[in-house]
C-alpha cells in the first residue's frame, strides 16, 4: 500500500513545489499510525513539524493547513476499504490471473507456480481458433463501434430538431439498453429464425426467396450480432451525443442558417467538429460493452460454444477455461484481451487526465 | 432550434409549406426508427400471447386473435422461473446498495478532502470500470470454488438460520463479487457529482471545526440523494442483468442458486425451439428492469451517460 502511495505521488511530483513537499512530509509522518489510528486527527508531534515548513505563516494558515493535513487521515476510513475491496477483485485477480496464465494448469490439478513460461502465450499464436476468435473480435469492436456512432449521432441529431415527444422518443430508443444480454438474445434467436423469423418473414414479404440462415450461417452471424448489439446500445450514443449538442450554444446554428449553409452542410462542417471529445468518451465504452458480447453470444447459443462464424476472444476463454479445463490457456487469453482493452482505455485515461477531467 | 426563422425575401406560404414538409418527414424518420426498436419487443410479446396454434398460423409480428390468445405460457414461464427470480433479487438488492454506498464513501474521500494524491487512486478506481471480465474469471472461480468457498465455510450459518440453505453461500460469494465490481463505476458516479458541489459549503463546515466525517453526514450525504437514485438504478439493472459472473461462481450442479438469467437461458430449449415460452420467460425476466427503466428512464439515462 505505501509503496502505492509512493508511486502515486511521484506521478504528481512535478505539480508544484510547495503543495508536494507537504504531502511528502505528511507521507512520512502520520502515515504509519493509520493502520492502527484511523479516523480524527492523529494529535502528535509528527503533523506539526509537517505543517511548520510548508506553511511559515500566521497563526490562521498554520491552522488551516494542519486541517488539511489531516484530512487525508480523515480521508482513508472513505475510500480504503472499498478500494481495498476493489483492488482485490480487480488488481489482485488480473495479477493472479497473470501467474497462472504462466503455468500449465489444466484439468483438476492445482497450478505449479514454480514453473512459469510463455508457453501458453506461445500456443494461441499457432492456434487457428484464437487467430480467428481475434479477427472476429476486432470486426466486431469496429463495426459495432462505427455503426453505433454513426445511428447515435443520427437519433441525437433527429431528437434534437425540438420535436414533440421528445421524451417518448428518447425513451424508447434508449430501452433495449436497460434489458440484459440474455433477454436481448433471445429477442433476436426469434427475429432471426429462418422459417418464421420477422427479419425472413419481412424480407420473402418484399420478394427475397431464399432469405439467410443469419445464426445459421458463418457468413451472416457476425453481422446478425453486430445489428442485435447495435440495436440495443445505439441508444447509449445517442444520449452522450445529445448532451453535447445541448452543449453547443444556440447561436452557432443560427449563425450558420444566416451564411447560408444547408442543414446538412451545416451539422458537417459547424457541429460535427464539435463533437470529438462525445465521440472519443463513447467510442470508448462502446469498446468495453462490444468486449462484454460473452454473454449474448452464450445466450445465443444456450452454450458455451457460439454459432460458428461469431467466435471472439471472449467466448474462447471462457470455452478453454470453465468448459475445456484449460485454464492456464485460457488465462493467456484473457491476459492479451486484457492488453486490448488497455490498448484502448490507457490512452483515453491520460487524455482525460491531461485534460482535468478526472 | 430557432434556424427556422426569416428569410424575408420568400413568401410567407412558400415557407410555411417546406417547414411542413420537412416537419413530416422528421416525424416519418423518427416513428420509422421507433419501429425498429421496438419491433424486436414487439414480436416477442405477441408471441408470447399466442396459443401453440396461432403461433403456426399467424405470421410473427401479428397480435394473436381472440381465439389464439393465452396466458397459458406466461404463466408456465414465470412458474419454471420462479426461484430463479427470488435468487435474483436475494443478490441484486444487497449488491445494488452495497456497491452504491461504497462508492459514494470513496467518491467523497477522494474528492472533497483536500489531498493531492487522490487523483492516482481516483484513476486506479476509473481504470476498473473498463476491464474486460475475463481477465479475472480464472482467479474467482479459484478464490471462491477452492480458497474461500463459502457455502462451506457459512455451513454451521446454513445449518443455523432458517430459511438460509447452503445455496445461499453462492449467493453470497456473488453479492461481494458484483459489490467489488460495481464500486468503481459508483465511484465515478458520485464523483462527478461531488465535484459539483461548492467548495465554500465545505470550508465552512470544515472552518466551524466539523471533522471529514461530520462533513460527510451532515453536508455531503443529504445533496446525495438524487445521485443515490441514479446509481442504484443503473447498478440494479447491471447486477440484475449479469449473466457471465453467475455462470463462473455457481457450480453447474447447483442450480437452485441459478439467478433468472442463467435460468432463462436454457428456457424453452429442447429439439424444438418452443419461442412462447421462451418469449414470455424473456419478458418475465426483463420485467423488472422495464419497470424501473419507466418509471425512472431520466435516472437510468443520467446514469448511462456518465
Amino acid at each position: 500500500m505505501r509503496s502505492l502511495l509512493r508511486g502515486v505521488k511521484r506521478l504528481f511530483t512535478d505539480d508544484g513545489g510547495d503543495a508536494t513537499a507537504g504531502l511528502d512530509q505528511a507521507d512520512d509522518g502520520p502515515t504509519d499510525t493509520t493502520v492502527t489510528d484511523v479516523g480524527e486527527p492523529v494529535p502528535d508531534g509528527g503533523v506539526e513539524a509537517a505543517a511548520g515548513p510548508a506553511t511559515a505563516g500566521d497563526g490562521e494558515d498554520s491552522m488551516l493547513s494542519r486541517l488539511r493535513r489531516s484530512d487525508f487521515l480523515g480521508s482513508l476510513p472513505f475510500w480504503l476499504p472499498p478500494f481495498l475491496l476493489m483492488g482485490f477483485f480487480v488488481y489482485g485477480a488480473i495479477g493472479w490471473n497473470l501467474l497462472i496464465s504462466l503455468t500449465d494448469m489444466s484439468g483438476f490439478t492445482d497450478p505449479d507456480y514454480s514453473n512459469l513460461d510463455l508457453q501458453n502465450y506461445a500456443q494461441a499464436f499457432s492456434d487457428p481458433g484464437f487467430i480467428n476468435a481475434a479477427q472476429n473480435t476486432f470486426v466486431l469492436l469496429v463495426a459495432f463501434t462505427l455503426v453505433c456512432l454513426v445511428v447515435g449521432l443520427l437519433l441525437a441529431i433527429l431528437v434534437d430538431q425540438g420535436i414533440r415527444f421528445e421524451n417518448t422518443f428518447r425513451t424508447i430508443y434508449l430501452l433495449p439498453m436497460s434489458l440484459s444480454f440474455v433477454v436481448t438474445a433471445q429477442f433476436w434467436l426469434w427475429m432471426y429464425n429462418f422459417d418464421n423469423g420477422m427479419v425472413n418473414t419481412l424480407l420473402r414479404s418484399v420478394g427475397v426467396a431464399n432469405p439467410p440462415q443469419w445464426i445459421g450461417d458463418p457468413q451472416f452471424v457476425l453481422t446478425a450480432v453486430i445489428i442485435a448489439l447495435v440495436w440495443q446500445f445505439s441508444g447509449y450514443a445517442m444520449v452522450v451525443y445529445l448532451a453535447a449538442l445541448r452543449a453547443i450554444p444556440s447561436a452557432q446554428f443560427e449563425a450558420a442558417r444566416v451564411d447560408g449553409a444547408s442543414t446538412v452542410r451545416m451539422y458537417w462542417r459547424v457541429i460535427v467538429p464539435q463533437l470529438k471529445s462525445a465521440t472519443i468518451s463513447a467510442m470508448v465504452v462502446l469498446m468495453v460493452f462490444a468486449l462484454k458480447a460473452f454473454d449474448f453470444l452464450y445466450s445465443l447459443a444456450g452454450g458455451y460454444q457460439p454459432p460458428s462464424g461469431s467466435d471472439i476472444l471472449a467466448t474462447k476463454m471462457v470455452r478453454e477455461a470453465f468448459n475445456r479445463g484449460e485454464w492456464a490457456y485460457g488465462s493467456a487469453i484473457a491476459i492479451m484481451l486484457f492488453l486490448m482493452a488497455l490498448a484502448v482505455v490507457a490512452p483515453y485515461l491520460t487524455m482525460q487526465y491531461r485534460q482535468g477531467e478526472l | 432550434m430557432s434556424g427556422r426563422t426569416a428569410d424575408a425575401s420568400r413568401s410567407i406560404t412558400d415557407q410555411v409549406t417546406e417547414v411542413s414538409l420537412r416537419r413530416v418527414g422528421l416525424y416519418a424518420v423518427l416513428v420509422g426508427l421507433l419501429a425498429f426498436y421496438l419491433s424486436p419487443i414487439e414480436a416477442g410479446l405477441v408471441t408470447s400471447l399466442k396459443t401453440t396454434a396461432a403461433f403456426n398460423e399467424t405470421a410473427p409480428y401479428v397480435p394473436p386473435g381472440l381465439d389464439g390468445l393465452t396466458l397459458a405460457k406466461w404463466a408456465e414461464a414465470f412458474s419454471l422461473l420462479q426461484a430463479g427470480l427470488v435468487n435474483s433479487l436475494i443478490l441484486t438488492i444487497p449488491a445494488t446498495i452495497l456497491s452504491a454506498t461504497l462508492g459514494s464513501l470513496a467518491a467523497y474521500g477522494l474528492t472533497k478532502v483536500d489531498w493531492k494524491g487522490q487523483v492516482g487512486v481516483y484513476v486506479l478506481f476509473i481504470a476498473g470500470i473498463f476491464i474486460p471480465y475475463q481477465a479475472v474469471l480464472v482467479p474467482l472461480s479459484e478464490f471462491w470454488g477452492q480458497m474461500f468457498p463459502l457455502y462451506e465455510i457459512g455451513a454451521p450459518v446454513w445449518a443455523a438460520v432458517p430459511f438460509l440453505q447452503e445455496y445461499h453461500g453462492h449467493l453470497l460469494a456473488l453479492i461481494v463479487t458484483h459489490t467489488a465490481y460495481g464500486v468503481p463505476i459508483c465511484t465515478l458516479l458520485f464523483r462527478s457529482y461531488y465535484k459539483d458541489i461548492s467548495d465554500e459549503i465545505v470550508e465552512a463546515a470544515r472552518l466551524d471545526g466539523a471533522s471529514v466525517a461530520s462533513i460527510y453526514r451532515k453536508v455531503i450525504l443529504p445533496l446525495s440523494v438524487p445521485m443515490f437514485a441514479v446509481t442504484l438504478i443503473y447498478q440494479f439493472t447491471q447486477v440484475w442483468n449479469d449473466l457471465l459472473f453467475a455462470l463462473i461462481i455457481i457450480p453447474s450442479g447447483s442450480g437452485s442458486a441459478a439467478p433468472v438469467t442463467l435460468a432463462l437461458v436454457q428456457l424453452g430449449s429442447g429439439v424444438v425451439t418452443d419461442f412462447t415460452i421462451k418469449m414470455a420467460g424473456a419478458l418475465v425476466t426483463a420485467l423488472p428492469t422495464i419497470i424501473v427503466y419507466v418509471l425512472f428512464g431520466e435516472q437510468f439515462a443520467e446514469g448511462v451517460a456518465a
